[in-house]
């Protein structure tokens, strides 16, 4: 079974193709990239997503030629550049600590690129206030870094990895130090530009819903390897992994009988995905979503909690078993689920995921 | 009932002022007043107007302003580098770098120049008997304060990112330290820079030693022939020595305007 499906033709799109080799790199007893392979269309963004210490942020570097593997290729263009230095690869990379250097306007910074590739100071001048408009910060091209917020920031960064059309843009954890409404509307930015300039991209990120907005395809790893890479829906709704099952996200754990492909969960028959345990008593890995609780006098399930998310709410239930899931609903069926009301459970029979208890 | 309370710690502050204040400025005022003794009682500036009519004290300040710039440019030129190195591509050495900067604190003057007398001999010979070589024992001198004014530096500016950031865009390593490391450690270069200037204007024992006539030997000299103008040239160096200082600190400092003025609230 391949981990790397088709990688998709993105009609319309610029860019080059990336291809991950084989790479392994060890720091010292830490087998940080364990045979990496990953394919990335032209034009496509692809998000890493893993736990701190996965190995996402060590691709992302010896991408960039900032970290050196120590076997494997890194292919950019049908070229191989594995062992070419960073600042001969053409990468634009915004990185995760805020990296605007001080001594520079905004519009200096974004202009130092070209100014090392040579281009006339007018010429520069001109390009980089586009790239400041691109990012909207137009009028904010004069000031330098401790003048401008988190966001602000990060935006002049894009603008200057954007602006010396780099063969492939990296993005390092970028929103990871900004504030929850600024990380939303700038992570809506990036997407809307990536598009627009249609730049190859590679997104390496911890946070799940980040990577599931943003990419056009979604890599999970873990201890170094690739688990599953996939379409955001896809990797939601049908993970071939129990690792990407329980951490792409929410996930109940509830005990089942699985027998000819399909788990027997609060007794609804449910099929059972690729990869799944699939004979004697495994644990269905049920979203929240795929909960359904219906109030009735006298059902042995108590809600313990309720949490209002704005559309939607997400009720905690005590089931007979003593065991804890969470339901998400709409927010209109949330009517009347008050916490210790009675609450009959059952599950939509979508395909899950089972492991072996 | 609160200036009452208030008036002992205001009191307090005040003795603490004056006490300190005292301490420091009374030797300068001093050093003035006694610089500017005239005879039976009047006052004089003749010690100050000999200052520029002592050949032998401009030669020696114009030399031991020569060595502080020369001591300046190679400490720069030796540390900058290589710390911004360590910093960068080999973190395990800034001990080991920072241990060998400290040692000169820890070796007498007098064992330095023991140490250093055969080199010196070949250097004199070389240099035709030239003061200049002092530089080179003078770098090693002001290397603990230096060591600690790049490092501060270095270490309130996140380098490794800038330069990470700078390497993408296609900076190769020499660009990376002049254009975008350097620039950014102004204060600290220019702190460790009153440091050198200051310790290279106060140097005695090892250009006595060496019998290289610099200001601080020449002052000396003129202490045993003529007081008044011996102590009208230590004070002239402490107040070149604080103008220079209150320029850099300008410098440095004039130019950031505070970061609460002027971000625009809200704005991502």
């Amino acid at each position: 079974m391949s981990l790397t499906p088709a990688v998709p033709t993105l009609e319309g799109r610029s860019g080059v193709a990336v291809q991950f080799q084989g790479l392994h790199r060890y720091y010292g007893a830490v087998h940080a990239l364990d045979g990496l392979d990953l394919d990335i269309a032209p034009g496509e963004l692809v998000a890493l997503l893993g736990p701190s210490g996965c190995g996402k942020t060590t691709a992302l570097r010896a991408l960039a030629g900032l970290d050196t593997p120590d076997a494997g290729r890194i292919v950019v263009d049908g070229r191989d550049i594995t062992d070419v230095p960073a600042n001969k690869r053409d990468m634009g990379m915004v990185f995760q600590a805020y990296s605007l250097f001080p001594n520079m306007t905004a519009r200096d910074n974004v202009a130092y690129g070209l100014r090392l590739r040579g281009m006339d100071s007018q010429t520069r001048s001109r390009r980089a206030d586009e790239m400041l408009d691109l990012v909207g910060l137009a009028k904010q091209g004069g000031r330098y870094s401790y003048q401008l917020s988190g966001g602000q920031q990060q935006r002049v960064a894009l603008a200057r990895a954007l602006a010396i059309q780099p063969k492939v843009l990296l993005l390092d954890e970028p929103l990871s130090a900004l504030d929850a409404k600024v990380r939303r509307v700038l992570r809506d930015e990036i997407r809307r530009i990536q598009i627009a300039v249609g730049t190859t991209t590679l997104f390496v990120t911890h946070d799940q819903e980040e990577a599931l907005a943003l990419g056009d395809r979604v890599g999970v790893m873990s201890n170094g390897r690739l688990e599953q890479i996939a379409a955001p829906m896809e990797l939601y709704d049908r993970p071939r992994t129990p690792f990407v099952a329980e951490f792409v996200g929410l996930t109940n754990r509830i005990a089942g009988t699985a027998s000819d492909g399909t788990v027997d969960v609060l007794g609804t028959r449910i099929p059972l995905l690729e990869g799944s345990t699939r004979s004697g008593k495994v644990s269905a890995l049920v979203r929240p979503e795929a909960m359904r609780l219906a109030r009735e006098d006298g059902a042995p399930a108590r809600v313990i909690a309720i949490s209002f998310l704005g559309s939607v709410c997400r009720a905690q239930v005590r089931l007979p078993d003593g065991n804890l899931v969470v339901a998400q609903m709409a927010a209109a069926d949330a009517t009347g689920l008050t916490p210790g009301a009675a609450v009959h459970v059952d599950v939509r029979p979508s395909p899950v995921f089972a492991v072996a208890d | 009932m609160s200036r009452r309370r208030r008036l002992p710690g205001s009191l307090a502050r005040w003795a603490v002022i004056v006490l300190v204040g005292g301490y420091l400025i009374l030797p300068l005022v001093s050093m003035l007043e006694f610089s500017t003794r005239g005879d039976l009682g009047t006052r004089s500036l003749d010690a100050w107007v000999a200052i520029g009519g002592d050949p032998n004290l401009v030669e020696a300040i114009i030399t031991t302003l020569a060595i502080a710039a020369l001591t300046v440019v190679g400490m720069l030129a030796l540390l900058v580098p290589t710390m911004t190195w360590t910093y960068l591509r080999v973190p395990k050495l800034k001990r080991p770098v920072e241990f060998l900067c400290l040692l000169p604190l820890a070796i007498p003057a007098v064992v330095l120049v023991v140490g250093i007398v055969p080199i010196y001999s070949i250097l004199t010979r070389a240099t035709r008997g030239s003061p200049l070589v002092l530089v080179f024992i003078d770098i090693i001198l002001v290397l603990p304060y230096a060591h600690r004014a790049i490092d501060a530096g270095l270490k309130s500016i996140d380098v490794i990112t800038l330069a990470e950031a700078a390497r993408s865009l296609g900076a190769g390593w020499p660009r990376v330290i002049l254009q975008i490391i350097v620039p950014n450690l102004r204060g600290a270069l220019l702190s460790a820079s009153v440091i050198a200037v200051a310790l290279v204007l106060g140097e005695f024992t090892i250009s006595s030693l060496l019998n290289y006539d610099t200001l601080q030997v020449v002052i000396n000299l003129l202490g045993k022939r003529d007081s008044y103008l011996s102590v009208a040239v230590s004070l002239a160096a402490l107040l070149f020595a604080f103008v220079l200082i209150y320029g850099i600190a300008v410098v440095a400092g004039g130019k950031r305007r505070p970061v609460e003025e002027s971000i625009e609230e809200g704005v991502a």
